[in-house]
């Protein structure tokens, strides 16, 4: 490359820690989200050798329960609601609405720091001693009962809303404000539509779960009984309040992931994503409805027969959306040029993964099924499949994606497809055994358990293990890629967006010149070539 | 070394700007309408399960301080509406000056606030810390001074905050204006009003249960 | 039953995890169709349409009103079906019970006391007759648990503060997993004890073996006269408060003009929050008891007033 792009223009720390680019900010986040990863990954390592045995021999009751809710709170919080957004959605929103950055590059970074500072917290916690609540602190053992880091973990996970907060308003601001002349709405490709969505939920459930936090490290530390029944308190109530921030949450770890296979789904099949229109509505949708459903994970909490039939109803509705968008991914395949490059393979699995997630869901939404379910392992099986099986899989395909542009690289194609085909086999057998747990009765967050569980579990570990393997290896190879990989042309793929009409990797100001849109997204011609959004 | 630009690269130019820095406002008021509105939700479910309680802990609230500070915060509102209204680099030194009040205004406020705290202490009306009440209706007042003190908690953060815009704001007008800090102090405002409301909100529900005219 | 008729229902352990059995195997042949049909369509498109492949791509189609209407209604009645289905068993199981055997069961950290009428008190196992309507009343001592048999394909959540009807029945002798199911802390997993279902000959005979223990009504008057409650309710008490004789069950008139039945949360709740419902025309005196009695105790004292039923005052 002759000419400097955002990597070259200066290689000093201080332009990296003080940079104001939307890609390297992104860079920043994927180097910390590695790290994340890793951590959660290893309580996950660790809770599946227990689980292979029914005894509790590997390690204590009280390591075991700080061990899960170490990996609760670091994979949602600090790993998969920042995923996608923070890493790809930053690098890429700008560049795909023909944008210089975002809106407000400098709450782009402070979204950053904020972030790490929430993260450290979280972490200082953890080692300090850990935290035993579950990801999901439930009063009143959280408030009166835990000896454990409660406030501490709160706090991070409190600072690190902040950073969410911020993310969402800068993304909402720019797709409103920063489109290139000629990008209509209708123009947007289906993957800002998603993160516009995502983005809404951010906003505006994050603070209700600030507060939530804010309430319960009250109540341990100034010692007032908010949710204690002793004073008339109510466990229920933090309920209601935790989970009407959480279940829009996981709508945050889904969303982008749908809106990354949008692009993967139209770029491998050389043909625009069938029904555009709804799939683009279903995104806000399952936003809008999303907020209406939280009371499906209290069927059994006591409250009201009126709310579980209110809850169960609408978490059918909301189901309704994510249906219409898997069946037009495959209605996009129909009469497609198909390639099975990595992102492909991984798009697929996704396809199929979230579907049998989504599935699941049903159970779950229905009342009658989830007073056996709920609570137990079949619980776990439903969100990893989605949230790992979905969001992670649609993660790693996206990457794959944009890999190129955002390195200036070529990875190794032969690499990634044994490494996708392995994390599809892996991912399988580590969570759909755990199906089978939950329909016979294992509940959650037990480390000892009656030994007819054994042989799932045992499954269930194995899988584990390959899994672990599996998302090791594009460690090596896409590392080595971006140090020694082959350079990348502007347009690897062929594909018509914007973001692929700039040199990869992009120069610090995305465009030499703003481009201009023309025509919707997804168009190829009758030769299956792209043709750009700007020509 | 080029001269700043009056804009950065991702705008256009200066109203582009400017009118993407106030739909940033709007979306962060919107955060904080949930943030507060979570807090009220269960302050309702809680006067629900404790309709006399509340009552009773309200009678117990200083209204004379809180219709004080409701005067001091819509008064404090006004001078930065009008702070607003006639900004312009000639007449920044008027802005600077009423943006000055709103702040002062708004540090009385918080004065109020923390003697109407100490009294709240004296009385032995803090959870927490040596709560003392005597009745039936001992929960749902102690529930009552929970939302109560978290609630006024939060709101005098946020005004605190406010109080370091309005100064700050107050001092670039009075040393070198431009046409571009009528976007932040237009931004400003628009915060410094929000947490009005949120006052009036709160004033509403805790100084005026219990104490209607039956 | 008339479900016999319905194929592939099996009679499960209780009157209902039958319909719960047939709705799981509704919802997993349903998921099966949609899930084969996806993976065939699948399957068909990456073959038929890969690249390399020579086949017809003319007339590619972007949108069609008619697809969409058309899953997105077969999604929605589907869904709603199944909606439908499974509120209607919801029903079933979470009916108000009537009042046949009462188990009293105290769930706290890290262990389930359940307690027959007639004092029989057992730690982490409960025997029951089979056949026959048992109505658990459970209370926490401390944290959220929740009572799970998976058998039966029941759980309910054991809220502090509050007490939880459950109605179970097992129809066929044996032993059952009890498990709790809402994390409550170190010994979450430990909490696991098991329900045994027995002929009812053979239950009135484990009853009678069990350790000589008084009825929970009668441990409930002592502590009714030990904690000092005798000397209001009592005759002969200089204080004037509500008679006990007969409340349980009856309608309660209260200070300010309404009415609550005088059911086993309303007993609880004057012991602990006394002044929370004042009886109409009495002084608000009596002093509260949060604090100084336990779950256990409470049981038994709403046990004892219970007994009072029979009696007028």
């Amino acid at each position: 490359m002759s000419e400097t792009n955002y990597l070259t223009t200066d290689y000093t720390l201080r332009s990296w820690f003080l940079t104001t680019d939307h890609k390297r900010i992104a860079i920043l986040y994927f180097a910390s989200l590695i790290f994340f990863f890793f951590i959660g990954g290893a309580a996950a390592t660790v809770i599946r050798i227990e689980l292979a045995t029914p005894q509790g021999d590997l390690v204590s009751s009280d390591t075991y329960n700080r061990l899960f809710t170490m990996h609760g709170i670091i994979m949602v919080w600090f790993f998969l609601i920042p995923s996608i957004p923070n890493t790809l959605g930053n690098f890429i929103v700008p560049l795909m609405i023909g944008a210089r950055d975002l809106a407000f590059p400098r709450l782009n970074l402070m979204s950053w720091y904020i972030f790490m500072l929430g993260g450290c917290t979280t972490l200082f916690a953890i080692f300090a001693g850990g935290i035993d609540t579950g990801w999901t602190f439930y009063t009143p053992f959280s408030t009166l009962y835990s000896n454990s880091y409660v406030i501490l973990a709160a706090a991070g996970v409190f600072i690190a809303g902040f950073s969410s907060i911020l993310t969402g308003l800068n993304f909402i601001v720019s797709i409103h404000r920063l489109r290139a002349p000629g990008l209509t709405w209708y123009r947007l490709p289906l993957f800002l539509w998603s993160l516009y969505a995502t983005s809404v939920i951010l906003v505006l459930a994050t603070p209700v779960l600030a507060i939530t936090l804010l309430l319960i490290a009250t109540e341990r530390f100034f010692g007032v009984g908010i949710f204690d029944p002793r004073i008339g308190g109510d466990p229920l109530l933090f309920q209601h309040l935790f989970w009407f921030y959480s279940h829009p949450a996981v709508y945050i770890m889904i969303l982008p992931g749908m809106g990354v296979i949008n692009e993967l789904i139209s770029c491998f099949s050389r043909k625009e994503v069938f029904g555009y229109k709804f799939v683009a509505w279903a995104s806000l949708a399952i936003a809008a409805v999303g907020f209406l459903v939280w009371g499906h994970h209290m069927f059994v909490s006591g409250q009201s027969l009126v709310a579980s039939l209110v809850f169960s109803f609408m978490s059918f509705i909301v189901a309704v959306p994510s249906a219409i968008k898997v069946f037009n991914w495959t209605a996009t395949l129909h009469k497609g040029l198909l390639r099975f490059d990595a992102p492909m393979l991984y798009a697929l699995g996704f396809i199929g993964l979230f579907t049998i997630g989504g599935l699941t869901g049903l159970f779950l939404a229905c009342l009658a099924y989830d007073v056996h379910a709920t609570d137990t392992y079949f619980v776990v099986a439903h969100f990893h499949y989605i949230m790992v099986g979905g969001m992670v899989t649609a993660y790693f395909g996206g990457l794959h994606y944009w890999w190129p542009k955002i390195t200036g690289r070529l990875y190794s194609e032969h690499w990634a497809r044994a490494a996708a085909v392995l994390i599809f086999f892996g991912f399988n057998l580590t969570f759909f055994p755990q199906f089978i747990l939950g329909a016979e009765g294992m509940p959650r967050r037990y480390h000892i358990y009656p030994p007819e569980f054994q042989v799932w579990n045992v499954l269930s570990s194995g899988g584990a293990a390959i899994l672990a393997l599996a998302y090791l290896m594009p460690l090596f190879y896409l590392g080595y890629s971006a140090f020694f990989g082959p350079r990348a042309p502007a347009n690897p793929w062929d594909a018509p967006g914007l973001e692929w009409q700039t040199s990869s990797p992009p120069p610090e100001h995305n465009f030499a010149t703003q481009p201009v849109v023309t025509r919707k997204p997804y168009q190829y011609n009758r030769n299956f070539q792209a043709e750009p959004q700007n020509a | 070394m080029p001269e700043r630009a009056a804009f950065a690269p991702q705008y256009a130019s200066v109203p582009h700007r400017d009118n993407t820095a106030e739909l940033g406002m709007w979306v962060f008021i919107a955060t904080e309408v949930l943030l507060f509105g979570g807090l009220i939700l269960a302050y309702f479910v809680y006067r629900h399960a404790f309709l006399q309680g509340f009552a009773e802990g309200s009678r117990h609230t200083d209204i004379v301080i809180g219709t004080t500070n409701t005067a001091v915060l819509l008064t404090s509102s006004f001078l930065v509406a009008w702070a607003v209204e006639v900004f312009s680099p000639d007449t920044a030194r008027l802005s600077a000056w009423l943006l000055t009040g709103a702040a002062c205004l708004g540090l009385f406020f918080i004065v109020l606030k923390g003697i109407e705290y100490s009294k709240e202490y004296d009385e032995h009306l803090v959870p927490g810390v040596d709560f003392q009440f005597a009745g039936p209706l001992a929960n749902g007042v102690q529930l009552f001074f929970i939302f109560y003190f978290v609630a006024t908690a939060i709101h005098a953060l946020h005004m605190l905050i406010g109080i370091c815009l309005l100064t700050t704001l107050a001092a670039i007008c009075r040393k070198a204006p431009t046409a571009r800090h009528h976007t932040a102090l237009h931004s400003a405002a628009l915060y410094w009003h929000f947490v009005d409301v949120v006052w009036i909100f709160l004033f509403a529900l805790i100084y005026l249960p219990g104490r209607s005219s039956s | 039953m008339w479900r016999q008729w319905i194929p592939f229902w099996q009679p499960g352990l209780s009157p209902q995890s039958g319909d719960v059995d047939l709705l799981f195997a509704g919802l997993l042949i349903a998921s099966a169709v949609v899930l084969g049909l996806l993976f065939f369509l699948l399957t068909l498109f990456c073959v038929r349409y890969r690249s390399g492949n020579q086949t017809d791509r003319e007339h590619r189609v972007a949108k069609s009103w008619h697809w969409e209407v058309g899953w997105t209604a077969a999604s929605l009645v589907g869904f709603l079906g199944l909606f439908v289905w499974g509120a209607s068993v919801y029903f079933e199981m979470y009916k108000t019970p009537a009042d046949e055997l009462d188990v009293f069961v105290v769930a706290k950290q890290w262990m389930w006391k359940t307690q027959h009428p007639g004092g029989q008190a057992e730690i982490n196992a409960l025997h029951v007759p089979v056949k026959r309507p048992v109505r658990l009343v459970m209370a926490s001592q401390d944290v959220i648990h929740s009572f799970f048999i998976p058998a039966l394909r029941l759980k309910h959540d054991v809220v502090p503060g509050r007490y939880q009807d459950l109605e179970i029945e097992v129809d066929r002798p044996g032993q059952y997993h009890l498990f709790c199911a809402e994390y409550c802390g170190t010994d979450h997993s430990g909490m696991i004890g098991e329900i045994v279902a027995m002929e009812p000959a053979d239950f009135s005979n484990w009853l009678a073996q069990q350790a000589p223990s008084s009825p929970l009504a009668a441990e409930g008057g002592a502590l009714f006269r030990e904690l000092g409650c005798s000397g209001c309710h009592g005759n002969g008490s200089k204080v004037r408060a509500p008679p006990l004789e007969g409340v349980y069950g009856r309608p309660v008139p209260l200070s300010d003009g309404s009415t609550v039945i005088a059911d086993d949360k309303y007993i609880r709740d004057s012991i602990l929050l006394p002044r929370s419902q004042i009886v109409a025309s009495y002084e608000p005196l009596m002093p509260s008891f949060e604090g100084k009695v336990s779950e256990d105790q409470l049981l038994r004292l709403v046990m004892y007033i219970k007994s009072l039923a029979g009696r007028s005052s």
